[in-house]
């Protein structure tokens, strides 16, 4: 993929969980901080459809972007062809395994399994 | 580091006009090749107002120490040979008068990010090749020079677009300044990649898909984050980070 695709991912998957991570910030307004950190309020939460369906994509488009930011930072730091392609290897691995972890905890709360 | 005993002119019987005002030049002394350590070495030089640094290494040179390496050529900011570290910052000794640095201690130094190869004189190997890689020249099938084809017409507004960035001397002050530059030993760098915007914004080029391509890379255009310094140290005015930025228009989309 060329570096101008992996930049224009890298900024959309910024300004789209910006842009979610306010709509989520409002939700938690609408209760006082502590009662929106009690287990019931959480799991309901997460039992609400589209909300559960809101912190997954703040989940995809966080993990896409700080994984890639990571892959940059490694690749300022250090260079080689081995090292490079570890680097970018184990970013999308470390990436997918953080989404695969946390869907299955957003899965696992909405249903209503905890 | 080491500090070595200072030298003064009054303690050396040369020929040098007396002078109400002096300065200490420090400078950086060192041999890759047969040191492991840096050494500074202190002159007391006499200056006037308009005396540059670059005067003063000359007077130490013909004074003092005439080992000291430095690499000059026209002394007057247009072949790009005498960049150095002056009291912390890139910039050209020819350039920078002692009067405006106001400081009683001058230290000089070999440019950051470029491989040293005596005292005050570095490598632009990787900065050379990387201009190289660029394709610093006009790319079009058309030809002025042969007969019967005609002149290529430019309107001022189209020169505009590229004059200012058609000013690098190559003297690798932003290269020096740059962050990236000292972290990333493959990204390519402000020089080369001004270097592209001039040519790309050039409407007589048609080689604007094989350089955005080249520059398209993971140690290209996308590792500069913007510090702007590239900018701020370039004696000639050519603002390499916003050439920079007017390359992403076209990558991003923003611009054909
Ligand atoms: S852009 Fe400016 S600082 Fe950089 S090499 Fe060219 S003249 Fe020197
Ligand atoms: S000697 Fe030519 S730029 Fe300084």
């Amino acid at each position: 993929m060329r570096e101008s695709v992996v930049m224009k991912i890298h900024y959309g998957t910024a300004l789209g969980a910006v842009a979610l991570v306010a709509i989520h910030i409002l939700f938690r307004m609408t209760q006082n901080f502590a009662d929106s950190l009690e287990f019931e309020s959480v799991i309901a939460n997460y039992e609400f459809l589209p909300y559960a369906l809101l912190l997954e994509v703040i989940l995809v488009l966080i993990s896409i972007h700080g994984f890639n930011g990571l892959r940059v930072i490694l690749l300022e730091l250090r260079q080689g062809r081995t090292y490079e392609k570890a680097v970018t290897y184990g970013c999308i691995a470390a990436m997918a395994a953080v989404i695969i972890y946390g869907s299955r905890t957003i899965l696992i709360a909405g249903m209503g399994i905890v | 580091m080491a500090a070595i005993a200072p030298q003064t002119l009054e303690e050396k019987p040369v020929a040098v006009e007396s002078q109400s005002k002096s300065i200490t030049l420090r400078i950086s002394k060192f041999n890759p090749k047969t040191e492991s350590n840096r050494n500074f070495v202190d002159f007391t030089i006499p200056y006037k107002k308009w005396t540059t640094v670059l005067d003063a290494i000359l007077v130490v040179k013909e004074n003092f120490d005439h080992s000291v390496g430095v690499r000059y050529s026209c002394r007057q900011s247009s072949c790009g040979s005498c960049g150095m570290k002056i009291n912390g910052k890139p910039a050209l000794a020819c350039y920078t008068k002692i009067s405006e640095l106001n400081s009683n201690t001058i230290t000089v130094e070999p440019m950051d990010n470029f491989p040293i190869i005596r005292d005050l004189v570095v490598s632009f190997e990787r900065m050379f090749s990387a201009h190289k890689k660029l394709k610093p020249y006009i790319i079009s099938e058309d030809s002025e020079i042969t007969k019967d084809t005609k002149e290529f017409l430019q309107t001022p507004e189209d020169v505009e677009k590229y004059l200012q960035f058609s000013n690098c001397i190559k003297c690798g002050l932003c290269n020096s300044a740059c962050p990236t530059m000292a972290t990333d030993s493959s990204f390519i760098g402000p020089q080369a990649l001004a270097q592209a915007y001039r040519y790309v914004a050039d409407n007589r080029d048609k080689g604007k898909n094989d350089r955005l391509k080249i520059i398209d890379d993971s140690h290209g255009i996308w590792r500069c984050h913007f510090a702007g310094s590239c900018s701020k140290v370039c004696p000639k005015g050519v603002d390499p980070a916003m050439a920079i930025q007017l390359l992403r228009g076209y990558l991003l989309g923003f611009r054909k």
